[in-house]
């Protein structure tokens, strides 16, 4: 019952803060049209979100294209359409794989850090500083992350993609014994470029998400050091629910 | 009309929460003049002045900025508003990310167009006039807290603003660099002619800097006047608060420290 309570008393408190997010998101996209634009902080950003994502999305695709391979090998097997695997591991790191798990780890990876570091500004009033010497914040810190991190979704998601397609190569070829040119040739056959367009369009949302969230966190910290705590988890809690939500929606509308 | 008055907080009252802060608030403060708030800590000093630069938003009641109501400004107007202000936080909020010379100049290059050298130029003399030297291209982090404290002072200074707002300036500072502060404090005002709120304990810095003093006390101005009407005040609630701000205040014109620097 306790736990029945408790997971309603979060649905609707993430349904609040979603409320709240969604009018702070339509506030910072105004701010983006309006001069002057920090080119140098977002390229920091970028730097930040997307370069310095590329290790921890590159071992999360790799492994995941190697395991999706023995997997649908395995699957594959008992009906005699192993040939399948590589077309399974590029549509599916493609269409879903790619974008949602770089999104989730890029939620935790970078939204955590922005959450964090918002966060303390906040609790230790740089954020206040910031207006009283007449910058807004939004401008100045919020805008440079949303449009570094959705810009470098889609670029992290390229690079899962392939590496998740030679992940499941390297497994297909190397261990399962495929032929490479047949698997190669299965890979890219039925794979269309709206299959990557598709991908690359949600991972633009994701990373829209994941900014807008934990900025919205970070700068709605109150309370010292546990809040910046409780703003870190929940920027990445909350980012994760909205990328599985959206992912959802989105493949069954759009595509 | 008599008196002109840059500041004037109106019946504020502000809550977080069930907790009542500020309870009918009042204080005028005039152009040009040095208005010390003293009060027991967490009595909403820091609240009050976050309202006279529109930081905080009074829940009743209104504050009043050269004649414009803050709450009812826009936000570029707010801006615009904001410019005429310097600000040091209690807890200096420098910005971890920049340098101390960054920090410093933050708003002469958002602001003007003055040229980077120019800048250096500013930053370098203000860092020197609250007693900084050499520490522009260090972060706040490789700072102590009294430096740290006077760079946010520098920061605040930079634009050589009409209204100077102190929050604790000589906190955490050994008592020669507060006699640094004070002047710092009492020149801004005889130089350009700044209108200073400055929040203290220190009953030392009060009675050097204050043309007027300003009790805080239950979320209401308590006591409001000149030091030795504030100091002699007879509310024991006052008198209790002031006893050393009297004797310094008492004192003063007889002893004064020596050697200055
Ligand atoms: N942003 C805030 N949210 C909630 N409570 C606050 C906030 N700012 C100040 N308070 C509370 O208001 C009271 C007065 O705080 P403050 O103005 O900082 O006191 P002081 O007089 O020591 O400067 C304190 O109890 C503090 O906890
Ligand atoms: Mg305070």
């Amino acid at each position: 019952m306790r736990f029945v309570h408790n997971f309603g008393a979060m649905i609707i408190s993430a349904l609040h803060s979603l409320g709240e997010a969604t009018v702070f998101t339509l506030d910072t996209l105004r701010w983006i049209v309006r001069p002057p634009f920090r080119i140098r902080a977002v390229l920091e950003q970028m730097q930040e979100i997307g370069y310095n994502s590329i290790p921890i999305v590159a071992i999360t695709a790799l492994s995941t294209g190697a395991v999706l391979a023995i997997q649908s090998y395995i699957g594959f097997k008992r009906f005699g359409a192993e040939s399948m695997v590589g077309t399974v591991v590029a549509l599916s790191m493609t269409r879903e794989l790619g974008p949602v798990l770089t999104g989730i780890v890029v939620a935790g990876r970078a939204g955590s850090a922005m959450a964090a570091e918002l966060g303390t500004m906040k609790v230790t009033e740089q954020i206040d500083a910031l207006f009283t010497l007449s910058a807004n914040p939004v401008k100045y810190l919020i805008v440079p992350r949303i449009i570094a991190a959705t810009l470098m979704l889609p670029i992290l998601v390229i690079l899962a993609d392939m590496i998740g397609i030679a992940g499941g190569a390297s497994i297909g070829v190397g261990v399962l014994d495929a032929n490479p040119v047949i698997y190669m040739k299965k890979t890219f056959e039925f794979l269309q470029l709206n299959d990557i367009y598709s991908g690359l369009f949600k991972s633009m949302v994701f990373g829209l998400i994941i900014a807008a969230v934990s900025c919205f966190q970070g700068v709605n910290t109150d309370g010292g050091a546990e809040g910046v705590g409780k703003a870190t988890t929940r920027a990445v809690v909350v980012s994760t629910i909205m990328i599985l939500l959206t992912d959802y929606v989105l493949t069954s509308i759009l595509f | 009309m008599g008196k002109d008055y840059i500041i004037k907080v109106d019946n504020v009252h502000k809550a977080f929460g069930d907790k009542s802060v500020l309870t009918g608030a009042n204080l005028s403060v005039e152009r040009g003049e040095s208005m010390v708030v003293i009060g027991g800590s967490g009595t909403g000093k820091s609240v009050l002045i976050k309202h006279m630069i529109g930081l905080m938003m009074p829940d009743k009641g209104k504050v009043v900025v050269d004649g414009k109501e803050v709450g009812k400004l826009n936000e570029e107007e707010l801006n615009s508003l904001r410019r005429k202000f310097g600000m040091l936080f209690q807890g200096a909020a420098l910005f971890d990310s920049l340098t101390i010379g960054e920090n410093v100049g933050f708003a002469l290059k958002e602001h003007t167009n003055l040229s980077k050298r120019d800048r250096e130029k500013i930053v370098i003399d203000k860092l020197n006039m609250v007693g900084l030297k050499n520490v522009e291209n260090l972060k706040p982090m490789e700072l102590s807290g009294g430096m740290k404290k006077r760079a946010g002072l520098a920061r605040a200074i930079a634009m050589d603003p009409e209204i100077i707002l102190y929050d604790e300036p000589t906190t955490g500072l050994d008592p020669l660099m507060c006699d640094q502060i004070n002047d710092l404090i009492v020149s801004m005002q005889s130089k350009i002619g700044a209108t200073a709120v400055t929040i203290t304990h220190d009953m030392v810095s009060a009675s050097k800097i204050a043309d007027r003093v300003a009790m805080l006390y239950n979320g209401k101005f308590i006591s409001t006047g000149k030091p030795a009407e504030v100091f002699n005040d007879t509310n024991p609630v006052v008198a209790n608060f002031c006893y050393i701000g009297k004797i310094v205040y008492e004192t003063e014109a007889i002893y004064s420290r020596p050697i200055k620097g």
